[in-house]
């Protein structure tokens, strides 16, 4: 533990703190101008040219604002709420490798901040803290509908994290490991040189399962269930204003870049890419595209599903996503120990997996279609 | 047993958000581009002149009558064939209309006699102060044209006598 290793981490951790802060600055307006493109709008053009400046001003506004508590909060939790959601938001991608090892000036550099060997447990146990933040937010704002918001997302959540959770295990099996840099490297490579050795394509129900769960995980739309405008105004942070609502707004965007990384990088290949073995600088870069792609696939979800029933989403967590996750965390085991024995047998994965996904739309249907004759 | 189907809608659904993406917007970028207002839109009250540029409201105050948000000030007084504003005896020497009461219903049109009052395509009505809000009579009258003189104006005795005009149909 030399002067330099410290100073090695410090810096990297600085950077990347930093390139998360001004990531959520720019995803709103990522998350706005492609929402308004999807609407036949423009979006914000005024600041700056093509509106770049546009998250500054709002940050600048934000600041400004006069900070309201109401009278009966309880002060020290309503002030810690948002700092309990932001942190975690902000520490669960240290885990996350956004490149191989890279040389500069005789120097070894390490393009991830911390190589633990859970690294995936280290992202579920972070993620499930964030509850805490939007739990003691609703329940300190002494106000009803902050109350409801806040009940719903813990409940939201914590149903979520499971298939969440089952959804990583089929990544961990498929790589043999926890640790982050081990499940990178075993995507690395191609089947018949073009097919990338992505565990989207090995396990393409769990990723859809992933995805699903961090749409959930991260209260976005359709599954915005403790922000729901209509019915809880703002949910959680109704009683938020100025900075503190500034800090809430960040966790939510923050963990939105966090859980894409995530995802980018247990079943989208993470660094890896065409020549990323002879060029290590080419990993950011790779893994950045594939982050953006996978915002854009949230905003694009947003713009395009209504939000589900409060039942109907507990239903779909419980009673579909968790027996669907459990099936595919079976077959992803039968299917490594079948390629033990013959290393194309891994194909049983794929296929058995999208075989259950169609058993479970096929049930999904029929109970759908079940109510609708009901209800005639 | 419906498998692929349910899928293939969301699918669909996605598809046509998708799509929309790479429609053209149809943002107008206003202070800079503006939209044209329809031909009958009822903006900004214009007082109007006849050719000669004598000014066509007679100061009769039916418009002021007509108005159902009381919004029009009107105080008339004596023309003179050496200074003269309209024609016939009087002219509107105070003309006020509070754009803070205006409703827009384009009611004062309606009455004026001599089609002195008209509702423009102006719109932009902006203002920082309530005592803005009331536009005098020097703000609404409409500029003296080429080849007319400004009121007031010295006229021949005997010439301008009759206040309200021989009406023809309305031309639009």
């Amino acid at each position: 533990m030399n002067f330099l290793l410290v100073l090695e981490w410090l810096i990297k951790g600085f950077v990347w703190a930093l390139v998360l802060l001004g990531g959520f600055a720019y995803l709103t307006l990522y998350e706005r101008k492609a929402l308004a493109r999807i609407q036949s709008r423009v979006g914000p053009n005024r600041a700056g040219p093509w509106g770049i400046l546009q998250p500054i001003a709002d940050a600048v506004k934000l600041v400004f604002k006069e900070e309201l508590t109401p009278a009966k909060a309880d002060k020290l939790i309503f002030t810690l709420a948002p700092v309990i959601t932001v942190v975690p938001a902000v520490v669960i991608t240290a885990v996350v490798p956004w490149g191989p090892s890279l040389d500069i000036f005789g120097y070894h550099l390490n393009l991830y901040i911390a190589d633990i060997n859970v690294g995936v447990l280290y992202i579920m146990s972070i993620a499930s803290i964030a509850v805490y933040g939007i739990v003691l937010a609703g329940w300190s704002s002494n106000n009803k509908y902050a109350m409801l918001g806040g009940l719903r997302s813990s409940a939201q959540m914590i149903s979520y994290e499971i298939a969440l959770g089952l959804s990583f295990v089929s990544a961990i099996l498929l790589a043999g490991s926890m640790r982050m840099l081990d499940i990178v490297s075993a995507q690395g490579g191609y089947w018949l040189h073009v097919i990338p050795k992505w565990f989207v394509v090995l396990q393409p129900v769990g990723t859809a399962i992933f995805l699903i769960a961090t749409l959930a995980e991260v209260n976005r739309a359709p599954f915005d269930m403790p922000e729901a405008e209509q019915e809880l105004t703002a949910g959680y942070h109704t009683e938020y204003s100025g900075m503190k609502f500034a800090l809430l707004f960040m966790a939510e965007y923050t963990k939105m870049i966090a859980i894409s990384a995530i995802g980018a990088t247990l079943f989208f290949g993470g660094f890896n890419g065409p020549f990323v073995e002879k060029f290590p600088w080419l990993g950011p870069i790779y893994i950045f595209i594939k982050i953006i792609l996978l915002l854009f696939g949230m905003i694009w979800v947003r713009a395009t599903f209504p939000r589900i029933r409060y039942d109907r989403l507990m239903a779909f967590g419980w009673k579909v996503l968790l027996p669907l996750s459990l099936a595919l965390v079976f077959i992803t085991a039968v299917g490594i120990i079948l390629a033990q024995q013959q290393p194309h047998l891994i194909f049983f994965v794929p296929l058995a997996s999208l075989l259950a996904a169609g058993v479970a739309v096929a049930m999904i249907d029929r109970t759908l279609r079940r109510k609708d004759y009901a209800r005639r | 047993m419906r498998v692929v189907e349910p899928v293939i809608e969301l699918g669909r659904g996605l598809w046509t958000t998708l799509r929309m993406m790479f429609d053209k917007p149809v943002t107008i970028q206003y202070p800079e581009q503006k939209k044209p207002v329809k031909a009958r839109f009822r903006g900004r009250h214009t007082l109007k002149r006849y050719e000669n540029g004598l000014e066509k409201c007679i100061g009769c105050a039916l418009c002021a009558a007509a108005c159902p948000a009381d919004a029009i000030f009107v105080e008339s007084s004596e023309n003179t064939d050496q200074a003269r504003f309209s024609p016939g005896d009087r002219f509107a020497s105070t003309y006020e209309i509070n754009m803070l009461r205006c409703i827009f219903c384009g009611f004062c049109e309606d009455a004026c006699p001599t089609e002195a009052i008209v509702l423009g395509d102006q719109y932009e009505l902006s203002f920082t102060d309530r005592s803005q809000a009331i536009y005098p009579k020097k703000m609404l009258i409409e500029p003296v044209g080429a080849g007319a003189s400004p009121t007031p104006q010295e006229t021949q005795p005997g010439l301008y006598t009759r206040s309200v005009p021989e009406m023809r149909d309305p031309q639009d």
